[in-house]
């Protein structure tokens, strides 16, 4: 970024609290507080707490928002119900992956629909230039169509709160029954602590690290006194405090894919398995007619899962993927996973080589290491455990 | 930190045997601190002939794998069998059981590029 990094609302909090600090896609976070290890192993067992500030969130209001929306993002918008969320892409013209984000519809306090779009911190600069450019002033002012937006980002803090007693821990601040809230559902809700005064949030039943939990969005101003409650009131469920370095490993035991990892403007969604995410029958958006071909047309290559049973060392983001002695891919991330105590990966490789139990090698700095394609995720909450 | 110790600017520590013929390598507690979650360390063969400065093993991490560079010249004549399984306690002994190999020293020379204990406080605060 070269510009000075931004700092979340959480900075000052992070720092007394010996967060490890680091520069991530402008922002100056915390990577880890004690250890990573023990970070995750807290989400996984009980609940943690990570400051995702940094993400983009851009706001979407007026009688031609949802339209507009349809027509950017690859996933259905105009069918979504209120306080419903959806994971979805953005595209360019050739149906390169320009950001992963999820679209919720909520109401504001006057009964308002509108729309929030999370973006990834690393993309949002150039997300907003893309809307900038798809939706220009005439149609943003078209009587009976108008679109407000926003980028809200640095008016906004976010936190996520993971792990299997997140409901436990956030119940009591919020006006909400977080139980009955599905999955990839959302709401506005008020905040019931003082140091809210009276102002409420958005919270969500999402996440990046294959856990139960949620997202909670809250102003700048009182996020400080929000997070304070909360490492409050969890330290009989064993909350902690969660930097960027578990989050990684988290989202990674769960399969889920990192921009700048497993997502760029080179890969398309058939390729990194998010097909799901592309709705191509219903309103045109950029990308929609070269990814009608790129679905139609066989794959050159295909995201994959990794493990390496018998080894330790790691592969990383870059590594070789080898078979038959010759390199077929490339790892697009690799972690030792906590959960599985063993090193995973996931990559890029031809179809051919994507079946489950192939065996592959990965060079890792020079030397090979026998690795085995293993079904996405390699962690999930109701799959056992290896 | 030992005061009888030598110090690397890549942050490995050297004991030499009362006959100044054997080096002890091991890493830093400041080092091992940076690091954090470490998972798997890679060492040398006993017999295996090290430059001063030429890596001789790599010590990895959850998020990323370190280069472990020889302070000295010579041979490996003992390497710390216990260490793989002990990670997680290394950074309780850095100095004593925490060390990686031996080395047979083949020559002197490398030990006066090799810093002080004041000598190597100072670089680690001026890296901070």
């Amino acid at each position: 970024m070269g510009a000075t990094p931004l700092k979340t609302p959480l900075y000052d909090w992070h720092v007394s609290h010996s967060g490890r600090m680091v520069d991530f896609a402008g922002w100056i976070m915390p990577v880890q507080f004690t250890s990573i290890i023990d970070e995750h192993n807290a989400v996984r067992a009980a609940v943690g707490l990570a400051d995702i500030s940094h993400m983009g969130r851009l706001r979407f209001e007026g009688p031609g928002a949802g339209v507009f929306l349809a027509e950017l993002l690859t996933r259905r918008v105009a069918d979504m119900e209120l306080g419903q969320i959806r994971y979805s892409l953005v595209t360019n013209d050739e149906g390169g992956i320009l950001d992963d984000v999820l679209v919720g519809q909520y109401h504001n306090s006057h009964g308002q629909p509108f729309f929030m779009v999370v973006v990834n911190a690393g993309n949002r600069a150039k997300i907003v230039d893309w809307i900038a450019d798809h939706l220009p002033k005439q149609r943003a002012e078209r009587p009976g169509e108008e679109i407000i937006w926003n980028d809200v980002s640095r008016l906004w803090a976010m936190i996520a709160i993971q792990g299997p007693r997140s409901v436990e821990l956030l119940q009591p601040l919020v006006d909400a029954d977080l139980k009955s809230m599905k999955y990839y559902r959302g709401a506005q809700v008020g905040i019931l602590h003082p140091a809210a005064k009276r102002q409420g949030g958005i919270i969500s039943r999402t996440g990046y690290t294959g856990e139960d939990g949620f997202e909670l969005s809250l102003g700048a101003g009182i996020a400080q006194g929000v997070w304070e409650v909360l490492m409050e009131l969890g330290k009989p469920l064993g909350v902690v405090p969660a930097g960027l370095g578990a989050r990684d490993t988290l989202r990674l035991e769960a399969g889920m894919p990192l921009y700048g990892h497993e997502l760029s403007e080179e890969i398309n969604p058939f390729q990194a398995g998010l097909g799901f995410a592309c709705h191509l029958e219903g309103y045109d958006f950029p990308g929609r007619n070269a990814l009608l071909k790129i679905k139609n047309s066989p794959l050159d290559k295909v995201r994959i899962g990794l493990e390496i049973p018998a080894g330790r060392r790691s592969p990383r983001q870059g590594c070789p993927i080898i078979a038959g002695g010759k390199p077929v891919g490339e790892v697009t991330s690799g972690t030792h996973s906590p959960t599985l105590g063993r090193p995973i990966a996931m990559g890029y490789v031809p179809p051919e080589h994507a079946q489950t139990g192939t065996k592959l090698q990965i060079d890792i700095r020079g030397r090979m290491e026998d690795a085995e394609v293993v079904e996405l995720p390699f962690y999930g909450r109701n799959k056992k455990k290896k | 930190m030992p005061q009888d110790l030598l110090y690397s600017k890549t942050h490995e520590w050297v004991r030499l045997s009362d006959d100044k013929q054997t080096a002890a390598v091991g890493l830093t507690a400041y080092a091992l601190e940076l690091l954090t979650d470490l998972v798997h360390v890679e060492l040398p063969e006993v017999g295996r002939k090290l430059k001063a400065e030429e890596p001789f093993g790599e010590i990895e991490s959850v998020k990323a794998v370190s280069d472990l560079y020889s302070p000295v010249d010579g041979e490996v004549v003992e390497v710390n069998q216990t260490l793989a399984d002990n990670l997680e306690k290394l950074a309780d002994d850095p100095y004593g059981n925490g060390w990686f190999i031996k080395v047979k020293l083949a020559d002197q020379s490398a030990l006066t590029n090799l810093l002080d204990e004041a000598a190597y406080i100072k670089q680690c605060e001026e890296e901070h």
